[in-house]
């Protein structure tokens, strides 16, 4: 690394154009398009018997209303499942609009396309679906009884069955080996749903040339470059007659990596059919019924453990709830099985997943993405197990931690990419030691029994994870010189506010030896950039990121190459600094990139003073050689890609102390601490950033957030009225430090950050309410009204038992 | 998420608005500040054929403080009156619950008047004006003027005992009677939502400063503000000697409260127990500091 740039805590360079309302989202573009609107089913589970859009057609300003006989061809085709797995036995999913069957409320029944979207959903209002309604499967329960089937040709309701094994290292099997353990539990832990949320849904935008026969769509989403060949493959058109842009995107969590979506075929379907610019944005209640949700499990743990907490068995079932259909596959369970054991080492390992289909909207991965589970499961584990041995909660967790000189460290398990889970590097004690410091875990109890004394009750928890980022298969990296020096990187991937303007810059900044104001850098457009596969899983600085270095290095290689000539030097005594070649120890002999750029593009043409120096009188050099040599390319710039053999294994350990009412049951989040790895930081602030943003979606999910529905399958909480994210006023300043072990993996050596935050939150602050109350917390959120409930049921067996029971559950 | 088809009136003068709800009766509905109407609309829950928008009379915005109590023009946005500390020394009471509406930014638009009219069940300013024993006068073309005490107003959950073509045009909350002290407090899921329960208190000294009235309003839990008097629970003893949960179990054992998604009927029913003793004691602490103040 050159400059001083990567690793520096620069403020996001993204920022002033968004906070001060410059940016361009979906719903800004595209102000004289007609506007599309759906009729969407307000049955979880029912048969379309007929539709009648007479009543429709009077609406001033309606231009088309279409169902899907309408449709044709392979737009009328089921959605593509994105994600097939073998034990994927009942993949299922939706069409863009329904055929014969709806099985959630809001799913699309018919579009309507008008001049604005005020009269688009005045048509829409007006049309009669006439239903026979089925009987809806809601909660995980009733889909594993199966008493009614969302699928009529899938048995049981199960989509998917998976078996993972790892024997011990006597070779015993999990249930052999909790069988022959010194102790042994057995638990239940769930967690409900809830939905990645962003403040700008979904949308798109589409523009059909037809002198050109050419498309393009502007769309919210998380991966431009599949989105562009879903729609070339739906639409049966030339992918190069395709471009699909990400505008700015205001966030997207997940939830916009799914693709396509049905609005994203049908939208670019009627503006070719049409001729017309068209455009749909998603309202709030679209968002909560009609994208996805994510994290609703049920979890039977059971677990042998010696006298120290060591863990010998460790045998996980668990029901994942998928929702009407499998469109992105199971990886969210597949992460919760195999991300479930972090830092640990466990003895044997055996997890099983059934993955159920109910009528409620699909789930996909949610920020975290079955990770949040899974650390739900081990980290309650833990303290279970502290518990029932009477030991610190940490010294169960040192107890069976992996060590630094453990790495690689093989977990035996197959990972959602399908590739080994191994682990790259990391210091989990360190981590646990850190955490303990910052949070003052070791004079905590002095605290705790002070504030007692004036009737406050205090609670710390405490929780490990492993994060498994940068997954492949690849990502792409442009770099481009320009003749006045500006320095444009792009990259395939999608940015929804993760500051990829300012981290990509630094990177470049920093290899190319350039000013970061010279660097522009473009996200999620197919035009600039058409190979790709999306921003999610915490990847886009790994995958991108390390291939705009390589690009970069590439890239730096030439100008040496052609500075070296124009210098009459050799090319290794060169060095670039702020955008100037020159000889090293001699700066007199210097030469601007912006000159080495045109001078790297031998011209014919002058059209201004710099292209002249490269005009074929201008440029001296030799006369009995091509000039462009062989092998090299006209042009200052260069592609390439990175694909890793295995994702990076960022970890961290998260410490929280709540305060909770003893008579209004509230919790009150006092301090958050969270000590985190994610190998070499590229932004220090920016990562930070991340883990805020992450923890107050954890403390979301943890306290306020749950999707609920009723026994019809009717979501009773869609909007944010009664959908409760946390505001401003829930989160407690975030303390946090860093640890960095590089990644060996990559040559920037750097891990994900994007999901840290999130993922430990429910199981800390479980802990931690547990801890001020005494009463065992195994389902997540948590709710004063729950909490109530909860201490009056320890009230209930208390009295019973005298107290036994309720003692027991307080942890030491 | 986008309104049905309405017309739109936007009358300069009170008459005009008057004349206004008079031609179009049930059709019409007032917008205030239309931090709730316009909700309504954009989920489609309301479809009024006709909007008359109040917001361009500017006789409305009013804030009318004196001895007897505090009048609150229709157009007083929840804002000003939070920061009318004159309106605070005569009731301090009203300032007291604003706080735990929404956010600044809502105050700033929502009106006092609007609150009152749109009777939400959960809402912070029904109680307060119905512990007050306050009231709502109303305006219309055809009957002139009346007001109706809050008793009466508040009909049933989001039904104000408004007729077709009556607007609201104030709200009528009396002083804080000698040696009296009020408090508000009340449990949200988060900071500014509507409460899932709360409680307001009043609670009056006599001259040997012993509780001579004690009353409480409740939010959350029932479909109208619930008031409560608690006077002869409390027994006329000074505050100290006060056997407070007592009143507050009282409480507790006097509302039914439904449950909902956020909260179930035990859970509220036990907040008004703890509510209730919190601002009883409040109220009484605040109406003992005055008179020693004084
Ligand atoms: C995010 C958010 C959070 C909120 N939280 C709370 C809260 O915690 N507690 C709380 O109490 N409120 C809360 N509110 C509602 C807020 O206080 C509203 O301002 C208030 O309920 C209505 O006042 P308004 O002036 O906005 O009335 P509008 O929305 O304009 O009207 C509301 C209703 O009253 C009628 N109306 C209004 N004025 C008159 C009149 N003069 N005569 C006859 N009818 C009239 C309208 O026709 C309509 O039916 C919240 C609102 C939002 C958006």
């Amino acid at each position: 690394m050159t400059t001083k740039l990567f690793g520096e805590p620069i403020p996001r360079r993204e920022d002033p154009r968004l906070v001060t309302g410059r940016g361009r989202f979906l719903d800004d573009l595209g102000g004289r398009a007609l506007a599309a609107a759906f009729v969407r089913s307000p049955h979880a589970h029912a048969r379309v018997v007929d539709i009648d859009v007479a009543g429709a057609l009077d609406v001033e300003g309606l231009v088309a209303v279409y169902t899907w006989d309408d449709l044709g061809g392979r737009v009328g085709e089921p959605l593509p499942l994105l994600i097939p797995h073998p034990a994927l036995t009942h993949g299922r999913t939706g069409y863009p609009l329904a055929r014969d069957v709806v099985r959630h409320v809001g799913e699309p029944v018919a579009m309507v396309v008008a001049t604005d979207r005020y009269l688009a959903e005045d048509a829409a209002d007006r049309i009669l679906v006439g239903y026979e309604p089925l009987p809806p499967v809601v909660g995980i329960e009733a889909a594993a009884a199966a008493d009614h089937l969302v699928h009529e040709d899938v048995p049981g309701n199960a989509g998917a069955r998976l078996v993972q094994e790892v024997p011990g290292p006597d070779g015993l099997s999990a249930p052999a080996a909790i069988e022959r353990a010194p102790h042994r539990l057995e638990f239940r832990l769930a967690i409900e749903r809830s939905a990645s949320m962003p403040l700008e849904g979904r949308g798109v935008y589409a523009r059909w040339d037809a002198d050109d026969e050419s498309l393009r769509v502007y769309s919210s989403t998380q991966t431009s470059t599949s989105v562009r060949m879903a729609i070339a493959a739906k639409l049966d058109l030339p992918p190069a007659k395709v471009e699909v842009i990400a505008p700015d995107v205001g966030g997207g969590f997940g939830v916009k990596i799914v693709h396509p979506w049905p609005e994203e075929i049908l939208v670019p379907w009627a503006a070719r059919l049409l001729g017309r610019e068209v455009k749909w944005t998603e309202d709030r209640r679209e968002h909560f019924t009609s994208s996805a949700h994510e994290r609703g499990q049920v979890h039977f743990v059971r677990v042998g453990f010696d006298d120290e907490g060591r863990i010998l068995g460790l045998d996980v079932r668990f029901l994942h709830d998928h929702g009407a259909y499998t469109p992105y596959g199971i990886i969210v369970p597949i992460i919760t099985s195999t991300q479930l054991l972090g830092p640990y080492k466990v003895g044997a390992y055996r997890v099983e997943f059934t993955s159920l289909y109910t009528n409620t909207v699909q789930v996909t991965p949610y920020r975290g993405a079955g990770r949040p589970q899974g650390v739900f499961c081990m980290e309650r584990t833990m303290d279970r197990v502290a518990v029932h041995l009477g030991r610190d909660r940490t010294l169960v967790r040192a107890a069976n931690l992996i060590q630094p000189g453990d790495f690689p460290y093989d977990q035996g398990l197959t990972f959602q990419d399908g590739r080994p889970l191994i682990y790259d590097s990391g210091d989990y004690p360190e981590l646990l030691r850190m955490v303990k410091e910052l949070i003052g875990w070791d004079d905590f109890g002095k605290a705790q029994t002070e504030a007692a004394v004036r009737g406050r009750r205090l609670g710390l928890g405490l929780a490990c994870y492993v994060e498994g980022t940068g997954v492949g298969p690849y990502e792409g990296g442009h770099v481009e010189v320009d003749s006045s020096g500006r320095v444009h990187v792009s990259t395939g991937l999608t940015s929804q506010g993760q500051g990829h303007q300012t981290v990509f810059a630094q990177i470049a900044a920093a290899e190319l030896g350039v000013p970061i104001e010279d660097i522009r850098v473009t996200t999620g457009d197919t035009r600039r950039f058409r190979y790709a596969v999306g921003t999610f899983a915490s990847r886009a600085a790994v995958l991108s990121g390390n291939a705009i270095a390589l690009a970069c290095r590439a890239l730096r290689d030439k100008a040496l190459r052609i500075a070296a000539d124009a210098l009459e030097a050799d090319p290794r005594d060169l060095e670039i600094e702020d955008g100037i070649v020159r000889i090293r120890g001699n700066p007199a002999a210097s030469i601007p990139l912006r000159t080495v750029a045109v001078l790297s593009n031998p011209l014919r043409y002058a059209f201004d003073e710099e292209a002249a120096r490269a005009t074929q009188f201008a440029v001296g050099g030799s006369t009995d050689q091509p000039p462009v040599a062989e092998g090299e390319q006209p042009g200052l710039e260069g592609t390439q890609y990175y694909s890793p053999v295995r994702s990076t294994f960022a970890a961290g350990a998260h410490a929280a102390i709540v305060e909770t009412d003893p008579d209004t049951a509230e919790v009150r989040v006092l301090r958050y601490a969270v000590v985190h790895d994610c190998g070499r930081l590229i932004n220090p602030r920016i990562v930070e950033g991340q883990i805020h943003g992450g923890v107050a979606q954890g403390i979301g999910g943890a306290l306020y957030e749950r999707l609920i529905y009723d026994e019809h399958g009717q979501l009773l909480n869609a909007s944010f009225m009664d959908f409760l994210m946390p505001y401003a006023t829930e989160i407690p300043a975030i303390e946090t430090a860093h640890l960095e072990t590089p990644s060996p993996l990559n040559p920037l050596g750097v891990k994900g950050a994007g999901e840290a935050g999130v993922i430990p939150v429910s199981a800390v602050i479980a802990a931690a309410i547990e801890d001020a109350e005494g009463i065992r917390i195994e389902e997540m959120p948590i709710s004063p009204d729950d909490l109530f409930r909860l201490r009056e049921r320890a009230r209930r067996a208390a009295g019973e038992s005298s107290g036994a029971e309720a003692g027991e559950a307080r942890p030491v | 998420m986008k309104p049905p088809p309405f017309a739109y009136r936007a009358p300069r003068t009170l008459d005009e608005a008057l004349a206004a709800l008079a031609e179009y009766g049930a059709d019409a509905k007032v917008l205030a500040g239309g931090q709730s109407l316009i909700p309504l609309l954009n989920m489609r829950l309301a479809a009024p054929a006709v909007i008359v928008d109040i917001n361009r009379i500017g006789a409305l915005d009013t804030v009318f403080v004196d001895a007897t109590g505090v009048r609150i023009g229709a157009l007083a946005r929840q804002r000003r009156v939070e920061r009318a500390t004159d309106a605070a020394r005569v009731q301090p009471l009203i300032g007291q619950a604003l706080r735990h509406i929404a956010h600044p930014v809502i105050r700033v638009r929502g009106t006092v008047v609007g609150s009152l009219a749109h009777a939400d069940p959960a809402a912070e300013l029904p109680v307060v004006l119905a512990v007050l024993g306050g009231s709502v006068e109303v305006a219309s073309a055809a009957g002139g003027r009346r007001a109706i005490p809050a008793a009466e107003f508040f009909a049933g959950a989001l039904e104000p005992a408004l007729r077709p073509g009556e607007l609201a045009v104030g709200a009528f909350f009396p002083a804080l009677g000698p040696r009296a002290g009020t408090a508000f407090a009340e449990t949200a899921r988060r900071h500014g939502d509507y409460g899932l329960a709360g409680v307001a208190a009043v609670v009056a000294l006599d001259d040997d400063l012993r509780v001579a009235a004690a009353r409480i309003g409740c939010l959350g839990v029932a479909a109208t503000p619930f008031v409560l008097d608690l006077t002869d629970v409390l027994g006329h003893r000074p505050p100290d000697s006060c056997d407070w949960s007592a009143a507050a179990e009282h409480a507790k054992r006097a509302v039914r409260p439904e449950a909902d998604i956020h909260a179930g009927g035990d859970y509220r029913r036990h907040l008004i127990g703890v509510l209730t003793e919190r601002t009883l004691r409040a109220a009484a602490a605040a109406a003992r500091d005055g008179v020693i103040d004084d």
